[in-house]
């Protein structure tokens, strides 16, 4: 408890476009307002065929709710401020890159290939550093899991380096 | 008597008994490793019940759902982390006691009453699923609106943290829900030209992605911590003076889980905290909860197993779902052409009373594996999560390419697994999202179609009886924490 209030009391000190409330808030904002101008490009059904509302009317009742209660939460948190969170570990930013690192492999290599680095890539990073554990996540697993999918599920995977050999 | 029989009718099949003998101990397994349970499990194991016909497809989700409810309770005794949110109250008392050396006294305790809690909720599902639907019937479009108003403002106050930031979740959730084709004009929504978004957002890359993904990103931040483990000898059943001491709290937390359950809320979560301070407020001990009271655990497990059967209560008499678990089994059932509501009651019996009894048999199932092999279940826990989580992203990414086979949707995966990530962090529920998610098409629906109905005036929404008292109770809903925190001070 009173770690939480030393967090806040911390919060408090920061400049305001420094703090978490600001930034979130301000992040939904732009996101919700981007997304409201988006609706005003949406296709306007005729009259006759029009039954009730436009389609943009929800989506666009919907963000400005979200806009409104976004500046609430500011406003509360300006009297009571959250509480600062830690920085985030080395760790988290090379999971993070290893989610982009799929996404490259898996639309230029091979869909199994990037689950296979991913695996060993994360595991890694983690902190595995023995090579039978490494192969066990990275090779041995996936292929047990694509085997699995591809025979009780018959799904095909997308074409790729490795699953074209597969299904050649 | 027919219904009974229904009911017995899983006992019957080897196949049912199979799938309820592998859906209790999957849920098992996913219940005591942290950072899964039964939601994620639930998403991640649906695809591949797409192989089986929908009452054993609906049977193994909910047999997950009963096991893994129970199985948080084995990591929070024996590592001071619950295994499901669920299970956050029971570390208060049950690790503690592991630490005088009665970690079998505690786990004993957790599974006679989650077991009694879980198989009082069932009793209440059967009496009271079908009098729900039978109500149904008295609902057109405009209270269908109002219903599902009320069960986001529901989850937005009893749901865990600040009652506005669950309403934003459970907004962008309805939002989500808007991406693709119009259902009632065709016209194109928040698609950006992306031909895959026309369809619309999956149920499971988001439930996947907010679930598993954001927890793996929380497991990586988590690399250096070092959990104390307690060897566990053997389970214990509960002396007859834990009975005496405890029986009335079980009772007592089985009839606020079951309850809590039926609200459209975070389920267990919420239920085991309001049974645990109960328990300690009519505890004649009160002082020793938190040390290790036997009643502290019995009134949190007996509330959070209750909470299964009453959150099918809504999810099955009304296609509202009551907890994020019960959102994956909604989906699980329209995935195999299934819907919810008053007409299943009345159409398909032999189904309904079929999930009922296999849900009671999941209950015992899972006190009988819990006595004999929470020894077992715990060694999981040793599992390191730099083995465990690279292979949950594989299981995570081909099952959910498997539902339409789409890298689109594992790369929607990703996204709301990174999202989901900075929710929890900047304390954003990511259980609203999903049931907004699900009640979004029913709440642009019948919005749409009442305003048809009602000729565009906004105002004979109030002149419906039924949707008036939604409406209000919205309205109570929404004070409540208001009230609430101005009692705090």
């Amino acid at each position: 408890m009173k770690n939480v209030q030393k967090q806040k009391r911390a919060n408090k000190s920061l400049p305001f476009f420094f703090r978490d409330e600001f930034r979130v808030s301000l992040v939904i904002i732009l996101i919700s307002v981007a997304l409201l101008i988006t609706t005003f490009t949406f296709d306007i059904v005729p009259p006759i065929l029009n039954r009730g509302i436009q389609p943009a009317t929800f989506p666009k009742a919907l963000l400005v709710l979200i806009i409104v209660m976004t500046l609430l939460i500011y406003y509360l948190a300006t009297k009571n401020p959250w509480k600062v969170e830690k920085k985030l570990p080395r760790s988290f930013f090379l999971t993070l890159s290893s989610f982009v690192i799929f996404v490259v492999v898996s639309k230029t290599l091979d869909f199994f290939l990037a689950i296979s680095a991913l695996s060993i890539f994360v595991s890694y990073c983690w902190g595995e550093k023995r090579l039978f554990y490494l192969l066990l996540v990275g090779i041995i697993f996936p292929i047990i899991v694509f085997i699995f999918f591809e025979t009780i599920l018959g799904l095909r995977f997308p074409p790729g380096i490795i699953t074209n050999i597969y299904y050649s | 008597m027919d219904n009974l029989l229904l009911m017995l009718a899983p006992l019957f099949s080897s196949k049912l008994l199979l799938v309820l003998f592998f859906g209790t101990l999957f849920g098992l397994i996913l219940g005591v490793l942290p950072g899964l349970g039964p939601t994620t499990g639930g998403a991640l194991i649906l695809p591949f019940t797409m192989t089986l016909d929908p009452l054993s497809a609906i049977v193994l989700l909910t047999s997950i759902y009963c096991a893994g409810t129970y199985g948080g309770a084995i990591t929070a005794v024996l590592i001071n982390t619950p295994g499901t949110p669920a299970a956050a109250a029971t570390c208060l008392d049950g690790y503690p006691l592991a630490q005088k050396g009665e970690a079998g006294r505690a786990l004993g305790m957790a599974t006679v009453s989650s077991t009694v809690g879980g198989i009082f909720s069932v009793v209440i599902l059967v009496f009271f699923a079908p009098i729900l639907a039978q109500l149904a019937y008295e609902f057109g479009q405009p209270e269908y609106f109002a219903l599902a108003i009320f069960g986001l403002t529901m989850l937005a106050s009893i749901g865990e943290g600040s009652p506005i930031k669950n309403l934003i979740a459970g907004a962008f959730g309805i939002l989500i829900s808007t991406v693709g084709k119009d259902f009632m004009t065709s016209i194109d929504r928040f698609t950006f030209g992306i031909n895959e978004l026309t369809e619309g957002i999956g149920f499971i890359p988001v439930v996947v992605g907010l679930f598993a993904m954001s927890e793996m990103l929380t497991q990586s931040t988590l690399i250096n911590q070092v959990l104390n483990r307690i060897a566990l000898k053997a389970i214990k059943l509960p002396s007859k003076d834990d009975y005496k001491k405890t029986w009335k709290t079980i009772l007592r937390s089985s009839g606020i889980g079951s309850f809590i359950g039926v609200l459209p809320a975070e389920g267990g979560t919420v239920a085991s905290l309001i049974g645990y301070s109960e328990a300690k407020r009519f505890s004649k001990n009160p002082e020793e909860f938190g040390k290790g009271s036997i009643e502290g655990i019995a009134g949190a497990e007996a509330a959070n197993n209750a909470a299964t059967g009453g959150a099918m209560v809504p999810t099955l008499a009304l296609g509202i779902p009551g907890s994020a678990t019960t959102a994956v089994i909604l989906t699980g059932l329209i995935i195999h052409g299934v819907r919810p509501g008053p007409d299943l009651f009345r159409e398909q019996p032999d189904f309904l009373y079929g999930i009922f009894g296999a849900m009671l048999i999941a209950n015992i199932l899972f006190f009988i594996f819990g006595f004999f092999g929470a020894k077992i279940f715990a060694r999981i826990t040793l599992v390191p999560n730099k083995i465990l989580w690279p292979m949950i992203f594989a299981v995570s990414v081909c099952g959910t390419y498997s539902l339409n086979q789409s890298i689109i949707d594992v790369w929607i995966m990703l996204f709301f697994g990174v999202l989901g990530f900075f929710m929890r962090r900047y304390g954003f529920s990511v259980v609203p999202v999903i049931i907004g998610l699900i009640l979004g098409e029913l709440v642009e629906g019948t919005l749409r179609q009442s305003l048809v109905i009602f000729d565009g005036n906004w105002l004979m929404f109030f002149t419906r009886p039924i949707a008036l008292t939604f409406f209000i109770l919205s309205l109570i809903a929404l004070a409540f924490p208001l009230i609430r925190s101005r009692k705090i001070k």
